[in-house]
């Protein structure tokens, strides 16, 4: 069985978040990057799994980035997988990159391919389902729990107060969430292998972008917290009733 | 035309429906067109009321194989009838099946999409849509450049405007491709409210110790009618189950009233919860960093103040 397994790059859930050049770009100075934690730790995890539990399986990582991209490639490539590849291009438009992820994708003739739920920069939750309609595949999203026996998948995805049990025939793309697997450190190992695993870096295709940036902008600060005494419970039941009007 | 695609589970209207139609037509009424909404299967509410919130029109395609949610199906049908019924904008709830669906329908429709949508469009010049980005640390202003545009809109970010109205109803003819998926089993955790959809919403974090402690919490979220959540620590400790985790890496929730209860507010929670309109945090550290988000704060023993709190809630109910 062949995996590709999409890794993005994001920048640190503690990172500044900051515009410049009158507020088109978003801020990387100072940033620390990081693999998208939805990638890593639920998609990338599971499917090392899938191969600790049949030996035979092929995972390929695949990101769309430019050279910069490259460290956090190798830091998945620690963790596992077989080969990566980078498609050297830097969009923001999600169309754009689940078209490349897409030609890949086809290329190399997986039979299944995850994604995590979402990123945590643009938060847009687009590729996994992109990627099926482009790939015309079958799409569970928001998966927490994912099992294979021969060529039918068993899939456990959230719905609104619950869970769906389904099953799947691969081909298939599942995009990925918390429950699917443990987050796991890559060992000193796993960075020395990495260093010698393949990367192909593969120039893009043409596609035309649907969408463009045009700024970005910070939310307006909280006014300051009011404060109410512990001992006087009632004010802050008028508050919320009369002032916030919430309840 | 705006098409807001609406969402039924169970044979039921999704709550997220009535706000993505209050949204798909005050669109509709900006653009100068009509706003209609479709609806895949069969459901038991009167679809002719959806009128009230500005739809003139409900097209259903109440067909047995798209009873169920199928996102390839899905796609594939609403695509299909998005283009025969002429629709140049779609709406959907950013919501666990419009996340599915939206992207993959956009794409068979050659459309640009903004998912994650917190207010109307610009339209004076372009197709500008605001949507949260970074985890709600800030917002990205995106022009669609294709001529249809597909939207899926932030929960609990627009508000349900109903007015007086019904809305013709039109079966839909679309040719329906065979299932991809096999659905086996669906639970639902009974009497609970689904944090996405919750206005309410009580958490609590790695302060109250241990999972034992819980039932003030709940007794505090039953006597609001509210949901509740908790600190990824907390149900990584399996205090709490994992749909109860809500920040950067579980669920972001905008509700309208937020209350934390021994969460210190890192930045990773924050992100999950930062949209919430109104949010009170109980704390027995002056220096948390959540009080630097809160609208209102108490410093204090939890163990104290929840059950006083509820019953200041209850006192307040029994009064009015
Ligand atoms: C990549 C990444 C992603 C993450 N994603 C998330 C996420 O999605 N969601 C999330 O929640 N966290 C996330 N975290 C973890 C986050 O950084 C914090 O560690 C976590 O939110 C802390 O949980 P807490 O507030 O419950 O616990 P603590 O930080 O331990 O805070 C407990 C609080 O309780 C207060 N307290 C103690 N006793 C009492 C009492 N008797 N009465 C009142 N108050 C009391 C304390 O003053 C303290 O402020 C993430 C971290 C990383 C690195």
């Amino acid at each position: 069985m062949k995996v590709l397994v999409c890794i993005s790059k994001t920048p640190d859930t503690t990172a500044k978040i900051a515009f410049t050049e009158g507020n088109t770009k978003f801020d990387e100075n100072g940033v620390q990057w990081i693999i998208n934690p939805y990638d890593e730790w639920y998609s990338l995890v599971r499917a090392i799994e899938l191969k600790e539990q049949d030996p035979a399986t092929i995972i390929h990582l695949v990101t769309v980035g430019e050279a910069d991209s490259e460290p956090i490639i190798r830091k998945a490539l620690a963790l596992g997988g077989d080969e990566a590849i980078r498609v050297n291009l830097n969009s923001n438009d999600s169309f754009v990159i689940a078209s490349q992820i897409a030609t890949i994708a086809k290329e190399g003739a997986y039979d299944l391919i995850f994604t995590g739920k979402e990123t945590i920069d643009y938060n847009s939750s687009c590729i996994g389902s992109m990627l099926s309609a482009i790939l015309d595949m079958p799409f569970v999203s928001s998966a927490n729990h994912f099992e294979l026996a021969g060529n039918t998948a068993t899939i456990k995805r959230e719905i609104e107060g619950g869970e769906e049990t389904c099953e799947l025939n691969l081909p298939a793309v599942i995009s990925c969430q918390k429950g699917m697997a443990e987050q796991r450190i890559p060992n000193m190992r796993g960075i020395m292998a990495a260093r010698t695993k393949p990367l192909k870096i593969v120039e893009p295709t043409t596609v035309k972008a649907t969408t463009t940036i045009k700024s970005f902008e910070l939310p307006a600060a909280k006014t300051g917290v009011k404060l109410v005494e512990a001992n006087n419970m009632d004010e802050l039941v008028r508050l919320l009733k009369e002032e916030a009007k919430v309840i | 035309m705006v098409l807001v695609y609406i969402d039924q589970a169970e044979k039921q209207i999704k709550k997220s429906a009535f706000e993505v139609l209050s949204y798909g037509a005050a669109l509709a009424k900006q653009l100068g067109c009509a706003a209609e909404a479709l609806v895949l299967g069969n459901v038991n509410d009167d679809l002719a009321a959806l009128g009230k919130y500005g739809v003139t029109k409900v097209r259903q395609i109440a067909n047995e194989g798209v009873q169920h949610f199928d996102a390839k199906v899905y796609t594939q049908v609403i695509a299909a009838a998005a283009q025969k019924a002429g629709a140049t904008v779609l709406i959907f709830a950013h919501s666990i099946n419009g996340k599915a669906i939206a992207p993959a329908v956009a794409v068979k429709l050659g459309a640009g999409i903004v998912t994650g949508a917190s207010a109307l469009p610009k339209t004076d010049a372009g197709f500008i849509v605001t949507k949260t980005v970074f985890s709600g640390k800030a917002f990205a202003s995106i022009q669609i450049e294709t001529p249809i545009k597909v939207i899926a809109l932030n929960q609990n970010s627009f508000g349900v405007f109903p007015q007086d109205g019904t809305a013709s109803i039109e079966a839909m003819d679309i040719d329906i491709p065979n299932p991809s998926i096999k659905i086996t089993s669906t639970e639902l955790v009974k009497g609970e409210i689904p944090l996405t959809e919750a206005s309410l919403v009580v958490s609590a974090g790695r302060g109250l110790k241990g999972p034992e402690n819980w039932g003030m919490i709940e007794t505090l979220a039953k006597t609001l009618g509210a949901a509740t959540a908790c600190s990824r620590p907390v149900s990584d400790s399996d205090w709490r189950p994992h749909h109860e985790h809500v920040g950067q890496t579980g669920l972001q929730i905008a509700p309208n009233l937020y209350i934390a209860v021994g969460i210190s507010g890192a930045i990773q929670h924050l992100a999950g919860v930062n949209r919430s309109k109104t949010i009170v945090v109980i704390n027995k550290d002056p220096e948390a960093p959540f009080f630097k988000a809160a609208d209102y704060g108490v410093i204090g023993d939890a163990f104290e103040i929840v059950p006083a709190l509820n019953e200041a809630i209850l006192k307040s109910k029994a009064g009015a």
